[in-house]
């Protein structure tokens, strides 16, 4: 046994990192690389070494005095104990990239930092690592068939997805809906809603230490999931909701798997506030850390809770209700400090108001179908096909070539669990879509990341990010 | 619903934002191949206090897809103006960092343009010439 330390090969030499004058991969002809490439060679030394260094060519962060976001983006203070200014040299500023197989990333997302020691100078998100077309694949699936697409977008708000998608449709078709149909829409939009809601204080517990609260909240969501498998045989991305109703009746006796939601759900959800409400360690990882204000909300297009806890008093279940919502009663938890620990209050109040409204919705449930008897959009009844040709030919005709939505273009928005969930679909007349936008809500939350984490803390940067809440099948599509 | 012509994008968009508009939620693109003009860009905006909705659209021809950025009006067009360039090939003038973000940076081609194939099109992945 030798006492020098070697690794593997005996090679004792350290590595050494090779700083190229250019970054590799950016001397193409396409004018941004030209462009990205020119402002390389014209920076510092330091720049140059770093694009080397990461590799990434036209990801990387712009050089300091080239990025206009910055002064945006540096308007807010951050609370915190830490207030010792060290006079720092720009020489000495590093960059660490977090992700994208960062476990509090929330899927595949990577954060560029640039830090002064322990503190934030800038983040830039870098996403795109779950881009799998989806708007494209959209294109080459009918009108009845582009429910399954779009699902699979935010996975954690599947009915949200399907509901806005087919509002849209809908809009174009002209088609009116059985109140039945709106009823079951609403019971499953807001059963997701309070599913989406207890994951996220899972997530967000475990994220700053919290670990028990990772079990207590899957624990809860895992009972309204089995509903949602009972109701539409999946777990996740459903395809129940589709364009012309909802995929079939609610099964025998789901009221009272919706009362044991009801039932346990609350209780549960008072355990999570005896634990974390008054949690030292709790509140000093979240109280005054992650602020957006109210201004940059809008300019960033933050919706929903993020934009709530901030002060901004706007639900579009209030302001432009779907599915008749607006005959609930309910109220919009609204804060105002717009920091994590506002989030946490304004989503755990969002649980209670709806189960408040799945409860109004088990008591008044109106009967009728399930869906709109417009034999063009929905298909017969299965028995049907046996006795009646027609039938069998509307049958046919559906799931060979789908019906044809007339021309023209339609925004239709919801009000998701992380904001506005918008699909914006333009029909040239044909069966398929023409081009199917998602105005995604986590999109705008991580694009508003480096407002809620420029100037604080590297250990801050997990509680903002999960207190975002952003879904990457959302972000990427 | 408001159409303007593409040299008026950003001065209609600053109207708008003086006029209470100011809420960002949603820019994106169009491609109606074999129509003239070829792109289309459209903007949605939202006025909180009076609870109304506009939507600015604007045709860009596709010999020379350019387009106003509106970044210095709203920040958070930015991803959005990313977006659409990566997918279609529509220029921002004046956007800061009109890179992609969807797509890997070293893609050929605009996917969501309608004359990019669906399917049988080789797979790119980032330097595999160099694997080889």
């Amino acid at each position: 046994m030798s006492d020098t330390p070697s690794n593997v090969d005996g090679d004792v030499e350290a590595p050494t990192v090779e700083a190229p004058v250019t970054g590799p991969g950016l001397s193409g002809d396409s004018v941004d690389r030209r462009r990205v490439h020119d402002m390389w060679v014209a920076g510092t030394e330091e720049r140059d070494w770093i694009a080397g260094a990461t590799d990434e060519g036209a990801q990387e962060l712009l050089p300091d005095d080239m990025d206009p976001a910055s002064p945006i983006q540096r308007g807010v203070a951050v609370v915190d104990d830490f207030v010792e200014e060290v006079p720092f040299d720009p020489e000495e500023r590093q960059i660490m990239n977090m992700g994208p197989q960062h476990p509090s990333t929330h899927g595949v997302l990577r954060l560029q930092l640039e830090l002064e020691g322990e503190t934030i100078h800038r983040v830039k998100p870098i996403i795109g690592y779950l881009h799998t077309g989806m708007e494209k694949t959209g294109e080459t699936l009918t009108y009845m068939q582009g429910a399954t697409n779009v699902t699979r977008m935010d996975y954690l708000s599947p009915f949200f997805n399907e509901l806005a998608y087919s509002l849209a449709v809908e809009e174009l078709l002209g088609v009116e809906l059985p109140p039945r149909a709106d009823a079951i829409r609403v019971l499953l939009t807001e059963l997701n809603r309070v599913a989406s809601h207890l994951l996220w204080v899972a997530t967000q517990g475990m994220d700053i230490g919290a670990l028990s609260m990772m079990l207590y909240g899957w624990r809860e969501r895992e009972k309204i999931l089995n509903f949602f498998e009972k109701t539409t045989g999946l777990r996740m991305n459903h395809n129940f909701i589709r364009p012309g109703g909802v995929a079939a009746d609610l099964p025998d006796g789901w009221e009272e798997d919706v009362e044991l939601v009801l039932d346990e759900v609350p209780k549960a959800v008072v355990e999570y506030e005896d634990l974390l409400n008054e949690n030292p360690i709790f509140l000093d990882r979240t109280v005054g850390v992650g602020i957006i204000t109210p201004d940059e909300c809008d300019a960033y297009g933050v919706t929903g809770p993020i934009a709530r806890a901030a002060g901004i008093n706007w639900d579009l279940r209030k302001t432009a209700p779907y599915s008749g919502i607006d005959q609930y009663d309910f109220d919009v938890p609204v804060a105002e400090h717009g920091d994590v620990f506002d989030r946490y209050i304004v989503r755990i109040a969002e649980i209670g108001e709806s189960l408040g409204i799945v409860r109004q919705v088990l008591e008044k449930m109106p009967s009728g179908d399930y869906r709109s008897e417009d034999r063009k959009v929905t298909p017969p009844p299965r028995q049907r096909i046996d006795e009646s040709m027609e039938a069998l030919i509307h049958h046919f005709k559906l799931f060979t070539e789908g019906f044809k939505v007339p021309a023209g273009d339609v925004y239709r928005a919801v009000e998701g669990p992380r904001g506005e969930l918008g699909v914006y679909l333009v029909s040239k007349g044909g069966a398929r879509p023409w081009r199917i936008h998602v105005r995604a809500p986590s999109f705008a939350a991580v694009q508003a990341l480096p407002v809620m984490m420029t100037d604080s803390l590297v250990a801050d940067i997990i509680a903002t990010l999960a207190s975002a809440d952003p879904v990457l099948g959302d972000v990427d599509r | 619903m408001t159409v303007v012509p593409r040299q008026e994008l950003v001065e209609v968009v600053s109207r708008a934002k003086e006029d209470g508009y100011s809420t960002f939620i949603d820019l994106c693109a169009v491609d109606h191949l074999r129509e003239r003009p070829r792109f289309e860009v459209v903007v949605n905006l939202v006025d909180r206090g009076a609870n109304r909705r506009l939507r600015i659209h604007t045709r860009i021809p596709g010999d020379d897809a350019t387009v106003g950025s509106i970044t210095s009006i709203f920040p958070g067009a930015n991803f959005y103006e990313r977006e659409a360039w990566d997918l279609f090939g529509i220029t921002f003038e004046g956007h800061p960092d009109l890179t992609r973000i969807l797509m890997p940076d070293d893609w050929d081609g605009h996917p969501l343009r309608k004359d990019y194939s669906v399917g049988s099109v080789p797979v790119q992945f980032k330097r595999a010439h160099q694997a080889t």
